[in-house]
């Protein structure tokens, strides 16, 4: 009976991973299509095999279907998924199990989505550091395949016409600053590749519940065996006593809302800023509101933008992100009162509003001298006049409509005291959640995701349990300094910016204006910005 | 590499012979006791009949240093506990040996299986520190340990995870594994020659243990007035990171004399390093300075 309760066990899950597998290769092909992500029918096909092994699963009466992994990632999004990418591509971690538990039907519905279409106002910006990556991983193929936009310029001013400055890629010889993706590109482009590879994957619907930690061979299992078949090679059989139970390794045990269970060597919590995870292996968090709000959303120009431009507004920042075939993305942080009211304005009143914002609204353009001073004084300080063009203040194209829903959502900085402890890690915004205002937040996690699947590969050359706290420190030391230094300088620009007393808007222009005119000071922010170096300001 | 041109340096009056290197690890010698075997990696895996001691075989055993490890034996998997330092320079000590042993037997260190199919034996394992990492590189690991709560303590520990629990543990000695003819591809005993009553003798067992052109791999601490100061003053008095008494300073060895003792006992040491602790970073790594804990890996002569 016990035999094959068992065998039915296995059984039910080799079917889970199988259909996976069998799959995976017509999703590949359909997304080698031109339209991109809508191989519809295989991923129907998908979900039903997958409900049907489901059903099997409660046939045979597996409420409680207990699977073995490496690593179970908690949250599949964005951040989850490059994770998983990660893994599966380097030639010491593909041989990992890997479970992701995820119920957001994205990784199971049709996710047919159109190029042609209006961009969704969800972008992020991601980095050269990020975009080398994504090759890595083999997902940035992907990416290329659906809108994507890169710039090569960035501006940046405020409302005071004192500070201003503009970056470009060839400040530091590169031919890019960044990209703007979609985040459901990202993501699907993320999955696509994952589901290239063949580590062995198992994604469960369905969303964490309790975590605990305990040995997979103590309680029923084992002592429902007889004691010799306990692969104890030494001879005798010993007493089932307490000493038995502290020296067994206890590995972490997920249940699920659909009644699953699942054992892991090590738990990640890539489940966002109210994270499960983080909740049940309780690290303390340290966190604010900004008392403001972002709005979101897409608009639309006459001509084609190819410049990141960001204002700094007495309320807060407005950014203007290029996506591609004439459309933009903006990010307007406001008190939540007025972002209510943005939300609910005719569309009309709300272009005039932003075309008021990124122009002479609450201040004049910036004069390319400082304090009324021509730059041409400052010379000395900087080595050289303006050597070109660009550098120039140059007015943001005109919005003529806006092309998406608006969104508001309330801001927030997050940051856990621990990232790790024994069997569990946590990674992007379940570790810290940053203001949106660089749109830094995705590159921290995407850090946060290469960084522990290079510290796992490191743990498995040395042949170590991945869940061992010593290792996972590695992860946390390293990632801990880089998202606290960007979390300070985010936090502390937010705070920069939003008051508008004279002395403070002064510093701030003399700021700007270091920032402007001194090159290796400007290069040395760009490359940070683009997160090349670790530190801002050393190098 | 610099470990390299040191070890040249202390080689140069000693004479080494060549090399091959062996196309296939040996078959099974020992039929009962290699019963844990590879090919069925999930447990529960069968069970090897029991070694009984009661057979007097000479022995290199020090039965006072038996008895002070199995006072602390509970504590092999406390990572805070009295064998904190050897967690903390395992990782380093594993990269090496990993690093050695893909050298030697050509295997590609870029896999996460390196060891796949080699045989290799962990002489005084401890709680299994080292056994278990090199199962999980592949290798068919047998551990053994002249503490029979060590090994206990081990074989509890390795069960619960499939690639360790496949490790046969046994409380024996090399002496005795000799006497039973098993053969190993690699034999390692990472510090404990200096805590040996007959270092030459046990020496020879761990070389009769190798096959030819197999690889000898021996860990020790220098006797230097360094190590002195670093292993037993601070360590053990200071830091309070050894329980006292762990190390006799009179009891260790120089990279000279372990050349030499393996050199009688037919095995030419090929590599050497030394393994330094930095207190500032708190991490261990791998130098050319070898005047407190150092490494040798020797190759069986096959003649």
């Amino acid at each position: 009976m016990q035999s094959s309760m068992l065998l039915n066990r296995v059984f039910a899950r080799r079917i889970v991973a199988t259909t996976f597998r069998l799959f995976s290769p017509r999703r590949t092909l359909s997304n080698g299509g031109s339209g991109g992500f809508n191989g519809e029918g295989s991923v129907s096909d998908r979900v039903g095999t997958l409900e049907e092994a489901t059903d099997q699963r409660d046939k045979d009466g597996m409420t409680s279907n207990i699977g073995h992994y490496d690593v179970a990632i908690v949250g599949g999004g964005m951040v989850g998924m490059a994770l998983a990418c990660a893994l599966s591509s380097m030639p010491l971690t593909k041989n990992l199990t890997i479970a992701i538990i995820d119920s957001n039907p994205a990784l199971r519905s049709k996710g047919s989505f159109k190029q042609d279409g209006v961009p969704d106002p969800r972008v992020s910006t991601v980095t050269p550091a990020t975009i080398s990556f994504f090759q890595e991983i083999g997902a940035w193929k992907y990416v290329q395949q659906h809108r994507h936009a890169y710039f090569d310029k960035m501006q940046v001013w405020d409302h005071t016409g004192l500070g201003f400055t503009k970056y470009c890629a060839k400040d530091v010889d590169k031919d890019i600053l960044g990209c703007v993706v979609e985040n459901k590109v990202l993501h699907r482009s993320l999955f696509a590749s994952f589901q290239d590879t063949d580590i062995q994957k198992t994604i469960y619907p369905a969303r964490l519940t309790s975590m605990a930690f305990e040995s997979p061979y103590s309680s029923a299992v084992a002592d429902s065996q007889p004691p010799n078949e306990q692969g104890i090679s030494s001879g005798s059989a010993y007493p089932r006593d307490t000493s038995r139970k502290q020296h067994r390794e206890c590995l972490a045990k997920l249940d699920l809302d659909d009644g699953s269970c699942l054992f892991a060597k090590l738990v990640v919590g890539a489940d966002g800023a109210k994270s499960r995870v983080r909740e049940t292996a309780g690290p303390k968090t340290t966190g604010w509101s900004y008392p403001q709000s972002a709005i979101i959303c897409t608009v639309e120009h006459n001509i084609e933008n190819s410049c990141a431009w960001q204002r700094f507004l007495p309320s807060g920042p407005i950014a203007l992100l290029p996506m591609g075939d004439r459309y933009s993305n903006i990010v307007w942080t406001m008190s939540p009162k007025e972002s209510t009211d943005h939300k609910l304005m005719s569309e009309d009143d709300f272009v005039r509003a932003v075309n008021h914002a990124l122009d002479y609204g609450y201040g004049p353009h910036p004069q390319s001298t400082f304090l009324g001073l021509p730059s041409d004084r400052f010379t000395w300080i900087t080595g050289q006049g303006i050597s070109s063009v660009s550098e120039y203040f140059e007015v943001p194209p005109k919005v003529i409509k806006v092309a998406s829903e608006r969104m508001a959502f309330p801001l927030s900085l997050m940051h856990a005291h621990n990232y790790v402890s024994r069997r569990v890690v946590l990674m992007g915004d379940a570790a810290h959640t940053v203001h949106p205002l660089a749109g830094q937040g995705v590159n921290l996690g995407f850090g946060d995701a290469s960084s522990l699947s290079k510290v796992i590969a490191e743990g498995i050359m040395t042949g170590r349990d991945i869940g061992e706290l010593s290792l996972l420190k590695k992860y946390e030391k390293e990632r801990m300094t880089a998202n606290i230094t960007m979390m300070a300088l985010i936090d502390g620009f937010q705070k920069a910016f939003s008051v508008d007393v004279g002395p403070i808007n002064l510093l701030r222009a003399a700021a700007f204006h270091g920032a402007q005119y001194i090159k290796p000071l400007k290069r040395n922010i760009i490359s940070y910005a683009m997160g090349e170096q670790k530190w801002p300001l050393l190098s | 590499m610099a470990s390299k041109t040191l070890l040249r340096r202390v080689l140069t009056t000693l004479s080494s012979s060549s090399i091959g290197n062996p196309k296939t690890p040996s078959a099974r010698r020992c039929s009962s006791l290699s019963a844990a075997s590879t090919e069925a990696p999930l447990p529960p895996s069968p069970i090897p009949p029991s070694i009984k001691s009661s057979t007097r075989v000479p022995s290199s055993l020090n039965e006072a240093e038996v008895a002070k490890f199995a006072a602390i034996a509970d504590t092999w998997w406390d990572f805070e506990g009295p064998f904190k330092p050897l967690h903390w320079m395992n990782p380093t000590r594993v990269s090496f040996i990993r690093s050695s042993l893909c050298r030697h037997f050509e295997r590609d260190p870029h896999c996460a299986r390196p060891f796949e199919g080699l045989k290799i034996v962990d002489v005084g394992c401890g709680g299994g520190i080292l056994s278990e990492p090199l199962a999980r590189m592949g290798a068919t690991v047998t551990g053994i340990d002249a503490v029979e709560k060590n090994i206990k303590i081990a074989s509890i520990h390795a069960e619960s995870d499939p690639l360790t629990s496949s490790i046969e543990y046994c409380c024996t000695t090399a002496e005795k594994l000799v006497e039973e003819q098993r053969k190993f591809d690699a034999v390692i005993a990472l510090e404990v020659i200096e805590h040996v009553a007959d270092p030459s003798g046990f020496c020879k067992s761990l070389s009769a243990l190798t096959v030819p052109n197999g690889a000898t791999v021996i860990s020790t601490i220098n006797r230097t007035m360094r190590s002195y100061a670093t292993a037993i003053v601070a360590a053990e008095y200071i830091l309070h990171w050894l329980p006292k008494g762990t190390h006799q300073w009179s009891s260790f060895f120089t990279p000279e004399e372990l050349v030499l003792i393996l050199q009688r006992a037919s095995v030419s040491v090929r590599e050497m390093a030394g393994f330094v602790y930095n207190p500032l970073t708190g991490e261990w790594s791998i130098s050319d300075d070898t005047s407190v804990n150092f490494i040798a890996v020797g190759v069986k002569d096959s003649h």
